[in-house]
């Protein structure tokens, strides 16, 4: 059984935002509302200031509490690598989901249901990768089974060193960031 | 230093969190009054004392299905998929406070009806002769009484508990990530339906009873108030952070001043003086109970949502 996963290299992404073009086109994302983002995220005193660029969107956690909290079963883990989707006929809008991401990464879509990143599942399960990652110019994005020792992000995630947001909140992410 | 800049854009998540108004706090300050008022005349009636409070086992059962309903509708206002709001009775999800809070509130009906045909009032008996048959019926067995009044006290006590529960569940939140919330509801709702018969009942004695009943919730409650907050002073730095929007942050004047001081330690020193008979009750002091609660639950909301584990904005 697969586990998808996603590895950034924060080291090589520049903040062009392609990815958050491509996810726009690929999934229709109404103008004003973003499915994945750029987050800049600078550390240290002044002068030796850290910049790290990233990539951010849901995590699809394995822990994922915007599942646990839904009340309409709308919200789920999908069969397939264990993404996190929404099936949109069976959400009441009750933001209980919206309340329970520590990321904020969901939000209301204008039509009224909760929406958020899909990892691109009808483009994985067609072999494609998530559109984000298909059109990194500078390829620091990487998708992929994180159970097959043999993928691109199991062996980045085995030889670089790598962080994930807010682990504390205990949700264990699946998207990590390698420094 | 640390400074988080995103160029996400979401309305309701950014620039702030802010995906629940007015509906919701009105909502769980409606559905901890009726809680309160199922455990009160729940309790009359498992005493076998629901001849004598008039105002608890006669007006409360009916009122609390249209102060629920009117609950239940701000919350329907709030689901920005309305119409699917079905899907939510099509399923049972355990892990899900809102979703045992659906089913709580569809036990609750019942209950309240079965609790109002003990003491049904003239103006439905006069319409409907057969519900003062049914209601003589069920009166005569006092084991059914006794039945009906522990199934209002233990729904009650489900539902109070279950509007704090469903905010405490939120991880993401600090501040609301409190099981003590829950008891904290119950017990605002109950005092809230103590001080609502307080202001409303004719019989001097009942109002006298439940102003002294008040009294104890308001002290409990202040208790449970410096529970919660020692709770999340002494935790993580995020969950300091989240009490000290209350303690000394925008919501402190809100807080101190409409919470604690005129919705809690004003009128229990007014009702401990007028059950004491050094003044006369005055319809002030549980109005100011009723709009405590009501305020208790808006900021309660509003800084759970602002608190947050990481925030957007320039910091040092």
């Amino acid at each position: 059984m697969a586990r998808y996963g996603m590895v950034i290299d924060t080291a090589r992404c520049v903040g062009c935002m392609d990815c958050v073009v491509a996810c726009k086109t690929e999934n229709g994302i109404p103008e004003g509302y973003d499915r994945d983002w750029i987050a800049y995220d600078t550390t240290g005193a002044f002068p030796t200031l850290h910049m790290e660029i990233r990539s951010e969107r849901c995590n699809h956690c394995e822990d994922p509490p915007c599942v646990y909290c839904c009340p309409c079963g709308a919200s789920h883990i999908h069969e397939r690598g264990g993404v996190v989707l929404v099936h949109h006929d069976k959400c009441s809008g009750c933001k209980a989901c919206i309340a329970a991401c520590p990321y904020d990464a969901r939000f209301i879509h204008p039509e009224g249901y909760a929406d958020k990143c899909t990892f691109c599942i009808h483009r994985v399960e067609q072999g494609l990768e998530p559109a984000c990652v298909a059109v990194c110019p500078t390829h620091c994005m990487h998708f992929g089974d994180l159970d097959d020792p043999n993928s691109t992000v199991s062996r980045l995630l085995a030889s670089r060193e790598q962080h994930t947001l807010l682990p504390e909140a205990g949700t264990k992410p699946q998207i990590w960031y390698l420094k | 230093m640390r400074e988080l800049v995103s160029t996400r854009t979401n309305p309701m998540i950014d620039p702030a969190l802010h995906f629940w108004g007015w509906e919701i706090p009105v909502y769980l300050f409606l559905g901890g009054l009726v809680a309160g008022m199922m455990i009160l005349s729940g309790y009359f009636l498992f005493r076998g004392r629901h001849r004598e409070m008039s105002c608890s086992c006669l007006t409360l059962p009916l009122l609390s299905v249209a102060l629920l309903s009117l609950g239940m509708l701000a919350l329907f206002l709030d689901l920005s998929h309305r119409w699917y709001f079905w899907r939510m009775y099509t399923t049972f999800q355990p892990t899900s406070p809102m979703s045992w809070g659906s089913w709580i509130l569809i036990l609750v009906y019942p209950a309240l009806l079965a609790n109002a045909l003990i003491r049904p009032p003239a103006w439905i008996t006069s319409r409907l002769p057969w519900v003062s048959t049914l209601s003589a019926r069920i009166a005569k067995r006092s084991a059914a009484v006794k039945f009906i009044g522990i199934t209002n006290m233990m729904l009650g006590v489900l539902l109070g508990v279950y509007t704090g529960i469903l905010l405490s569940a939120f991880g993401a939140r600090p501040l609301w990530n409190s099981s003590i919330l829950g008891l904290l509801f119950l017990t605002s709702g109950l005092s809230s339906a103590a001080a609502f018969v307080h202001l409303i009942a004719s019989d001097p004695l009942e109002q006298k009873l439940l102003a002294k009943a008040d009294n104890g919730f308001l002290t409990l409650e202040l208790v449970i108030i410096g529970m919660f907050l020692i709770g999340l002073v002494s935790s993580t730095r995020v969950h300091l952070e989240a009490a000290l929007l209350l303690l000394n942050g925008p919501f402190a004047p809100v807080f101190w001043v409409f919470v604690i001081g005129l919705g809690i330690v004003l009128p229990l020193i007014v009702q401990s003086m007028a059950v004491n008979n050094k003044v006369a009750h005055t319809p002030v002091a549980p109005i100011l109970v009723v709009l405590g609660g009501l305020i208790l639950r808006f900021v309660i909301v509003q800084a759970g949502q602002v608190s947050h584990w990481t925030r957007v904005v320039s910091s040092n």
